[in-house]
């Protein structure tokens, strides 16, 4: 029997370790959470959202204009991406056919793989070195190539995800393709749609490299979308790195607040899909 | 009956619309690729070759070769894999074939949500938590135990090659885990049951069907992998220490392809400087792109599954 022991021995051992591995995979994120909430709530007050960056060495000040910077930036690339997406979207699952849908359907999944800091660097070519500066504009833009590949993918997926007999129904009613699509498919989809952009916008909000080299940043308030505007993760970004103490301790109030804001969204996405939509 | 003909017009637009915002996916990947060239080209003339193999990388010179970055983009996306593909493939294993669902929601949620912390808040993380606990704990340790090799030799600094190894591997955890799981649950249970029946532990089940069976599923997750850990900009930035030299000791601060990018394209002044961390962002780009290629075949394969066994 000692070789059946072994190996009732070598399974348990085995499956253990495999238990550990789920343990340490979720460390980190306890971890993570543990530490940007605890430092992080000490360093915010009310006047983080309220007040202006201080120079170094004056303690108080806040963030108020990176977390503006942050909305318009972020407000701005759902406005450019999410049309462009969801239409694409639309593309895929009720016209695509053939070899160019594959192609898009292809280049849009490696498009979501395309680094960050790449994108940052593109539009900085394009449209910074025409502009003659940096600007919000640039970085909206840039956002919304975040967005555009990932809302164009879970736009296709829940479409498809559609049943046939709904269009079925409609089609059958005498309702045209495009007044299916939208009327029908489009609206019995739509909580899942918006969950996606939801996490779309979720993303684009964290992504600091592509703003590095389009909206730089700003100590200033500024709402013009033809300046540099300052946004939440380059101010973690640049006041983590320095070597002012107050400013460190700063950068741990933000990335608590960048941190609700994006895991917040994360949930309630997941929380709307998880209660209505099982197909 | 002239409402008929407005109404197939607009037919016809609505279309027309959605394919033109479709292929802008296109011309979108297809412009990436020509202003990356243009804006790289006067550094693809200067330096051809020479430039990936080259150490010497000298702004006030305007010489510029990216083998220190290269190597420290390898260096340090190889560690992450090590690290993170037997703990993300051990995760999905529990989680796959192991966990009882009230167990699995949750993890699989908490796993996903790692993929969702901003990388900027990775690397705070990392800089002021995990740098000195690698230099305080880990590199000590690593160099007791293993210093006979040069990659564990030298000063503990914290940040450097390897701090950036352990953040990498953390983000592409959730990655490499949510996909291979996927991978493992998409395996027939009749192949399962068939090992069950001959009388296989489950371990045995696991490992000599489950994991064969998916086999190039989890190749590909791993490559998904690999290719975030490329590209990843942020984290490994801030805790790589932003070295200019190269040096094989893991605990030498170093710079990636993206963080030498973060660090010098707003401050880059000659035309030739900008071009050359350009020419990094091309590269970057033709291999985070090979790589999703190829990892997205290889999981669109195993998702279909072999001919006549696929589950409807």
């Amino acid at each position: 029997m000692s070789h059946y022991w072994r190996r009732r021995l070598l399974n348990y051992l085995l499956l253990g370790l495999c238990v550990a591995c789920t343990a340490v995979a979720v460390f980190p994120l306890l971890s993570i959470l543990f530490y940007v909430a605890v430092r992080g709530f000490q360093a915010l007050s009310p006047e983080f959202f309220t007040q202006m960056p201080r120079p170094v060495g004056e303690p108080g000040g806040g963030m108020a204009n990176a977390v503006a910077g942050t909305f318009i930036m972020v407000g701005l690339a759902a406005l450019l991406g999410l049309p462009v997406g969801i239409m694409a979207g639309i593309y895929l699952a009720e016209y695509g056919r053939g070899r160019l849908a594959d192609v898009i359907r292809f280049m849009t999944d490696v498009f979501t793989g395309v680094p960050s800091v790449v994108i940052g660097v593109f539009i900085y070519t394009v449209v910074v070195t025409r502009m003659g500066s940096f600007s919000a504009l640039a970085g909206g833009l840039a956002l919304s190539l975040i967005i555009i590949p990932l809302v164009t993918r879970t736009t296709e997926e829940l479409l498809r995800m559609v049943p046939y007999t709904l269009r079925e129904a409609s089609l059958a009613l005498g309702a045209t393709k495009a007044r299916t699509i939208v009327s029908v498919v489009l609206r019995s989809a739509a909580g899942g749609v918006v969950t996606g952009v939801m996490l779309a916008i979720a993303r684009a909000a964290g992504e600091t490299a592509p703003l590095l080299f389009t909206a730089l940043s700003s100590r200033h308030w500024s709402l013009a979308l033809r300046e540099p505007m300052a946004s939440l993760p380059v101010y973690i970004y640049t006041y983590a790195i320095s070597p002012f103490r107050d400013w460190q301790v700063q950068a741990w109030g933000a990335a608590l607040v960048l941190l609700l804001t994006v895991l917040g969204l994360n949930l309630v996405a997941r929380a709307v899909t998880r209660s209505r939509y099982r197909y | 009956m002239p409402g008929k003909r407005l109404v197939l017009y607009g037919e016809r637009a609505f279309g027309a619309l959605t394919l033109g915002f479709a292929l802008l996916v296109l011309v979108l990947i297809g412009g990436m690729v020509y202003y990356l060239i243009q804006g790289a080209a006067p550094a693809l003339a200067e330096f051809g070759w020479r430039f990936l193999v080259s150490r010497r990388w000298d702004a006030v010179h305007e010489v510029f070769g990216a083998l220190p970055f290269i190597y420290g983009t390898i260096a340090s996306s190889l560690l992450a894999l090590v690290l993170a593909v037997p703990l993300g493939v051990g995760a999905a294993v529990y989680l796959a074939e192991l966990a009882p669902p009230w167990i699995r929601t949750p993890l699989s949620f908490m796993i996903e949500l790692l993929a969702a912390v901003p990388s900027v808040v990775y690397g705070l993380w990392g800089l002021f938590v995990m740098a000195p606990w690698l230099r305080a704990v880990v590199e000590p340790w690593l160099e007791r135990h293993l210093g006979f090799l040069p990659l564990f030799r030298g000063p503990a600094f914290g940040v450097g090659i390897l701090a950036a190894g352990v953040v990498l591997a953390i983000m592409i955890l959730p990655t490499i885990s949510s996909v291979s799981r996927e991978v493992m649950l998409a395996v027939p249970d009749s192949q399962r049951e068939a090992m069950l029946a001959l009388g296989a532990t489950r371990w045995e089940t696991t490992w000599k069907v489950v994991i064969p069976y998916g086999r190039s599923g989890i190749i590909g997750a791993v490559i998904l992998g690999l290719g975030r850990a490329l590209g990843e900009t942020m984290a490994a930035t801030m805790v790589i220490g932003n070295s200019l030299n190269m040096s094989l000791s893991l605990f030498h601060p170093a710079n990636t392809m993206a963080s030498i990018i973060v660090n010098e394209f707003a401050e880059a002044v000659t035309r030739l400087h900008t071009a050359a961390l350009i020419e990094i962002a091309f590269i970057l780009f033709l291999v985070t792109l090979i790589l999703n290629v190829l990892a997205r075949l290889l999981v669109w394969r195993v998702a279909r599954g072999p001919r006549g066994l696929r589950r409807e």
